[in-house]
């Protein structure tokens, strides 16, 4: 009941106002002379520093739905759900030179999604509708897991109803709230948010790694217990180390998934909202703290197996919600008002990056829809209007898509997102690089990568829950006719397959001779910084050159 | 914030690019972290943690160190590389 929650729904309610009025003063923060231009609302103006990159990248990539979900993963099936944390390793040194490649290119032509880079780069209007409608398609379940994870926080507290309208009530408000300084302040207000946001994440979790072993009889124990747990448990696939038939998933999900994370339009917004190219490299190197605090949060289900947590029934009869260990932890074990704050870091942990996620769909809407295929004037400010009203609807869309669907539709979704995001990245990111490419070839590619990585899905099964498909990411190799019950991540299969065909492709039509577009970027592009000269195709105003009337 | 710098702009042209032999040490952080031979194992325990878990987290070490030394090594060249 929730009135035996009182205290955490007081606590919660109270920092959610918050960080609410900031969201909406965020508008007069470093304001511009002209808020009506997509690089402002949509971008910040292009102009933020080491700190606010920082809170804006990190509260953009570790979302609140990760915060629950890893955990919730670790409590089911042990080993594998760690691999988060390689992952969010290996992705820094990844992209420690591409997205530098990539702020530069986006600096020097005003470009604001990836799809207006590639665009530009193969001379490809169709190539580059499909980067921008793979980008939306990705990144629209995503917004709604962030749902979600504050779902799970207000179940807990017993913020629940008996109509479904009753149920929602709280997270319609929430996201209409959400939408409302979105629209007005842009990409100011995740920015803003991000250092509340991030600063009672760290509070929370420094107190719970610390807190919860000493209550919970020492870290050893955590383990011996988890270890017990999937010992006696029938499913092959848990324990607390890897066994021989996950290992090959284990990487490769880790490897596909850092490949996959800064194809999504949110972490570019991110990315090209910053002044510098000194500023990315240096957040290359200080954005991993925010690793080792996924890392220590991946734990957290490893106490609740500790501390006897029963997850929460879910939607359906029969089903338990998995997402509901972490809130149910922190229930059991800290006193309420501790709790109420937890809580709402993960609630407020949920609307950062579901304000940047709507942000970077509505940008891809208006850049590579709006703008070229329906009205090809459009001034910077209309842009920025569009923008606007798109990011309304896309999460009017999102709170559709957790009101009226079950839940885990979302979750497969997002699933099959991180697959298709991969396959734009030889158009993205490799064509950072060159382009040796054909766009015919990309094309070609982009389509066979998404054949075969939609098949692949649509035959993952899992028995334990009933699913005949879409149940997974993990696919049995013996599908393929190999002789192993080792699995793979099907996102790496479909990304090479992408590649090989347009590979093959480009060959093919490079000896027919087949037209191959200008490329409107030249190689010292690659390499501009602060301070260059913009090459912005119309009659735009002069951004660069005074962003502040005296310094 | 700083207003853009008054002195001539230094242009892309004349800017050292991305050809520096220390990028090629970004390879380790990608390579060792997804060796499960190195960290997949429950001994030897730190502080209770088995070593798939401490080590794998002191990898995050290994990807800070590096990208900050390339960093470091390969920023605000003058004129040369």
């Amino acid at each position: 009941m929730w009135r035996d929650h009182l205290t955490e729904i007081i606590i919660f309610s109270l920092l959610f106002l918050l960080v609410s009025a900031m969201g909406f003063v965020a508008a007069r923060w470093r304001a511009p002379r002209d808020m009506a231009h997509l690089d402002e609302w949509g971008l910040g103006g292009r102009s933020f520093g080491g700190w606010i990159t920082w809170f804006l990248v990190g509260g953009d990539l570790y979302t609140a739905y990760t915060f629950v979900a890893v955990p919730a993963l670790i409590f089911g099936a042990g080993a594998a759900g760690f691999f988060a944390v390689p992952y969010t390793i290996v992705i820094y040194p990844l992209v420690f030179l591409v997205l530098c490649r990539l702020w530069s290119v986006s600096h020097r032509h005003g470009f604001v999604t990836p799809a207006d880079f590639v665009r530009n780069r193969f001379d490809s209007p169709i190539l580059a509708l499909l980067i921008a409608i793979t980008g939306i398609v990705a990144t629209m379940p995503y917004i709604a897991l962030q749902l979600v994870g504050i779902e799970a926080v207000l179940k807990t507290m017993g913020v629940t109803g008996d109509s479904a309208l009753a149920r929602h009530l709280p997270i319609i408000i929430a996201f209409a709230i959400l939408a409302a300084y979105t629209y007005q302040s842009g990409l100011r207000a995740p920015a803003l948010i991000a250092f509340v946001k991030d600063s009672l994440i760290y509070i929370v979790i420094l107190v719970a790694v610390v807190y919860l072993p000493y209550k919970l009889g020492g870290w050893g124990d955590i383990f011996d217990a988890a270890d017990a747990k999937f010992k006696a448990s029938p499913a092959p696939g848990d324990g607390i180390l890897l066994n021989a038939n996950n290992q090959l998933q284990y990487v490769t999900l880790a490897f596909g998934s850092a490949l996959a994370l800064f194809l999504y339009p949110h972490s570019i917004t991110g990315v090209l909202a910053s002044k510098n190219r000194d500023v990315i490299k240096r957040n290359m190197s200080a954005l991993p703290a925010y690793s080792l605090l996924l890392g220590l949060i991946a734990l957290l289900g490893y106490m609740a197996i500790a501390a006897g947590v029963k997850p929460l029934p879910g939607a359906k009869a029969g089903s338990v919600d998995g997402n509901t260990v972490v809130p149910l932890l922190f229930d059991s074990q800290f006193p309420d008002w501790f709790a109420g704050v937890a809580y709402a870091a993960i609630g407020i942990g949920a609307l950062v990056p579901a304000a940047i996620m709507s942000i970077a769909a509505a940008n891809l809407f208006t850049r590579n829809i709006y703008k070229e295929y329906l009205k090809r004037d459009a001034s910077p400010a209309q842009e920025a209007n569009v923008s606007k009203i798109t990011s309304l609807v896309v999460k009017v869309g999102a709170v559709a898509c957790i009101v009226f669907l079950d839940p885990q539709f979302s979750i497969d979704l997002q699933l099959i997102g991180g697959v298709i995001i991969l396959q734009t990245l030889p158009a993205v990111a490799l064509g950072l690089y060159t382009r040796w490419f054909h766009r015919g070839a990309l094309i070609a590619g982009w389509v066979a990568g998404m054949g075969l990585g939609m098949w692949m899905l649509y035959q993952i099964a899992n028995p334990a829950t009933g699913k005949k498909h879409f149940a997974g990411s993990a696919f049995p190799l013996e599908k393929f006719g190999f002789d192993t019950p080792k699995t793979i991540y099907v996102g790496i299969v479909a990304v090479l397959v992408n590649l090989a065909v347009a590979a093959l492709l480009t060959l093919v039509l490079r000896a027919a001779k087949v037209a191959d577009g200008v490329d409107g970027t030249t190689p010292d592009d690659y390499f501009a910084d602060e301070g260059d000269p913009r090459v912005t195709p119309g009659a735009e105003r002069d951004a660069d050159a005074a962003p502040e009337p005296v310094a | 914030m700083a207003a853009p710098e008054p002195e001539a702009p230094t242009t892309a042209r004349s800017r050292a690019k991305d050809h520096s032999p220390w990028n090629w040490l970004l390879f380790i952080p990608i390579v060792v972290p997804l060796i499960p031979a190195f960290f997949n194992a429950d001994s030897p325990r730190l502080f209770g943690f088995p070593r798939f878990y401490w080590l794998q987290l002191a990898w995050i070490i290994l990807g800070v160190a590096t990208t900050t030394l390339v960093y470091q090594m390969t920023k605000k060249r003058g004129g040369d590389r």
